[in-house]
């Protein structure tokens, strides 16, 4: 039997460019170029290499994003994933942490799914709970933040490092699992993957899809509001000195003025 | 007066700095009521009364060390439920934030990860947030049920406050998803005997320029001199010199200490992600063009093989 492995990705402002907020202090997605989150290219390769080692699998990469979120999922595909699942909807800008996870788990469920794996977090937001959150409203288990995953026999392992302690984990499938940027690096594409990608099919749902009415996503229906962005002030030029056989005794002076010493 | 519930993170019953700073930003909201989770969960309530808490609710199973995180989820609700709180307050650890998160879609409520700073507001907990790599301040406030917000270590004082603590037993009953995900071996991580990094009043990290895991003993030698925990950019980190449980930035641990000090390290706007609101910030980088030197209060172009060692000795004579 077929392994069903849906990879959600996000796309996301680059953060090389100059990224701010928009009027309604929802992302602004207009003055900046977008990209496959760098983080889910982990779970990408993650999920690639899984499928590798199944019999039988298929990859569907899912995200929930406005036009250009195409591009990441051409990203994905152009890596090896199978399929794309793209759900976009005018009613979905400004839809929060929570909304999200509402709309990637009724995509997934429609999808259908063995294994959801997701990166340990999005690149612009860093919360890092949407894998927590869809192991919740899909009701399986969660086996998050894995720096090491394998899939044997319909049970997924893998190792999560925490702060206290490192700990191997399990969970028989169905199951939602989140990668690290230590579990391996991402492949890049070949020309031969770039090209065989644009022959992929990309299906595009809207919430009428998902069964999801207006006023349960989006800024109105968000349960988080984002009441005030400001820049952050600039630092004040600091002191630079050239090491000329003093600088460190310059720099504990330094430090010593600033009583850290 | 409204009651807070602040999920407790202990060290078999050793209570972390972050909670004891929850409890202070906790005060500013209702009355703080902690929940203490698994083994010595009682032996916390001493240090969370002289805190603040008024009430310690306590549970302990094998659930919580046999089983990923949805055992503590089915606690925190069961808390949440026999409470009744204004706001639910986790400290922002990446298991705390998955606690959190799970909890505030079981009661139909908005979460909001990674505060920096709370204040009471008419309309429930303002809650201040770094966004953009650390380069936009935001507030924010949960528009649908009960405020379920985590706080980033270091961002309130530990305050001494006595109230009564009283312990009282919690009944939990586990959820069918509790026994989902089970932990088969755990290898505790090994003590370096220095401060916990997200916690540390002083931090000492080492990028590319340290040029090999050898070196990071100079920077090793500095943070100990100032009793500083050790960070490593993600170069140093993705090339094993450095453990990744130390990486400082977008992908690892977002720090800000009283006082960072960056050795060899250019400052791509990953790693300031993960240090920029660092009070006092410090480089040392042979590139006079780094674009660290943009974030300095002080910074030596230099050698770090020449400027570390003189500074550690430096710190050490002054100490002595």
């Amino acid at each position: 039997m077929s392994l069903r492995i849906v990879v959600t990705v996000k796309y996301v402002p680059d953060a090389t460019g100059d990224r701010h907020f928009a009027e309604d202090l929802t992302v602004d997605r207009d003055d900046v170029d977008g990209l496959l989150s760098e983080l889910d290219e982990y779970a990408v390769e993650q999920a690639l290499q899984i499928a590798d080692e199944a019999d039988d699998a298929e990859i569907t990469v899912l995200t929930v994003g406005p036009e250009d979120a195409k591009d990441a999922l051409r990203k994905a595909l152009s890596m090896g994933a199978d399929k794309a699942v793209h759900v976009e909807d005018d009613d979905l800008h400004g839809t929060d942490i929570v909304g999200t996870s509402l709309v990637l788990a009724k995509a997934i469920e429609k999808a259908g799914f063995d294994l959801v794996v997701c990166g340990m977090a999005s690149t612009d937001g860093t919360a890092g709970v949407v894998p927590a959150l869809l192991a919740e409203r899909l009701g399986v288990p969660q086996v998050t933040l894995l720096s090491e995953v394998s899939v044997e026999d319909g049970v997924v392992k893998g190792r999560r490092d925490g702060d206290t302690a490192s700990e191997q984990v399990e969970a028989s499938l169905p199951a939602v699992v989140s990668v690290t940027d230590q579990s391996g690096e991402a492949r890049y594409p070949s020309f031969k993957g770039i090209m065989a990608a644009k022959k992929k099919p990309v299906e595009s749902w809207d919430l009428s899809d998902l069964g999801l009415e207006a006023d349960e996503v989006g800024l109105a229906g968000a349960w988080t509001v984002v009441d005030a962005a400001a820049e952050r002030p600039a630092r004040s030029a600091g002191t630079i000195v050239k090491d000329e056989g003093e600088g460190g005794k310059q720099l504990a002076e330094f430090l010593a003025g600033q009583k850290f010493i | 007066m409204a009651e807070v519930l602040v999920y407790v993170d202990h060290v078999d019953g050793a209570v972390r700095k972050p909670t004891l700073e929850l409890l202070t930003l906790a005060r500013r909201l209702g009355e703080p009521v902690a929940l203490a989770l698994g083994a010595g969960a009682a032996d916390t309530a001493a240090a969370l009364a002289e805190h603040g808490a008024t009430r310690v609710l306590t549970h302990d199973a094998a659930e919580y060390a046999d089983y990923l995180v949805v055992p503590k989820v089915d606690a925190l609700q069961a808390a949440y439920e026999a409470v009744s709180p204004a706001a639910v307050l986790v400290p922002s650890s990446a298991e705390g934030k998955e606690i959190a998160a799970r909890l505030a879609v079981r009661v139909g409520s908005g979460v909001i990860t990674d505060a920096t700073d709370l204040q009471a507001g008419e309309q429930g907990p303002v809650a201040t947030q770094s966004a953009f790599a650390a380069s936009f301040t935001t507030t924010s406030r949960v528009a649908k049920g009960t405020p379920v917000i985590t706080v980033k270590p270091n961002s309130a004082p530990v305050e001494s406050a006595p109230a009564a603590g009283t312990v009282e037993a919690l009944a939990v009953s586990f959820s069918e998803q509790a026994t989902g995900t089970k932990v088969t071996a755990r290898t505790p991580r090994a003590s370096t005997g220095r401060p916990d990094l997200t916690e540390a009043a002083i931090v000492v990290s080492g990028g590319r320029g340290v040029n090999g895991a050898e070196n990071f003993g100079i920077i090793e030698a500095l943070a100990d001199s100032l009793g500083a925990a050790v960070g490593a950019s993600r170069a140093a980190v993705d090339a094993g010199w450095y453990p990744h449980s130390n990486q400082v930035g977008q992908t690892g641990k977002s720090v800000s200490p009283q006082l960072y000090i960056a050795n060899g390290i250019s400052g791509a706007i990953q790693h300031r992600a993960g240090m920029q609101t660092s009070k006092t910030i410090v480089a040392v980088n042979k590139d006079a063009e780094a674009p660290i030197f943009d974030l300095v209060d002080y910074g030596v172009v230099g050698d770090l093989f020449d400027v570390v060692p003189q500074l550690t000795e430096e710190v050490n004579t002054r100490k002595g």
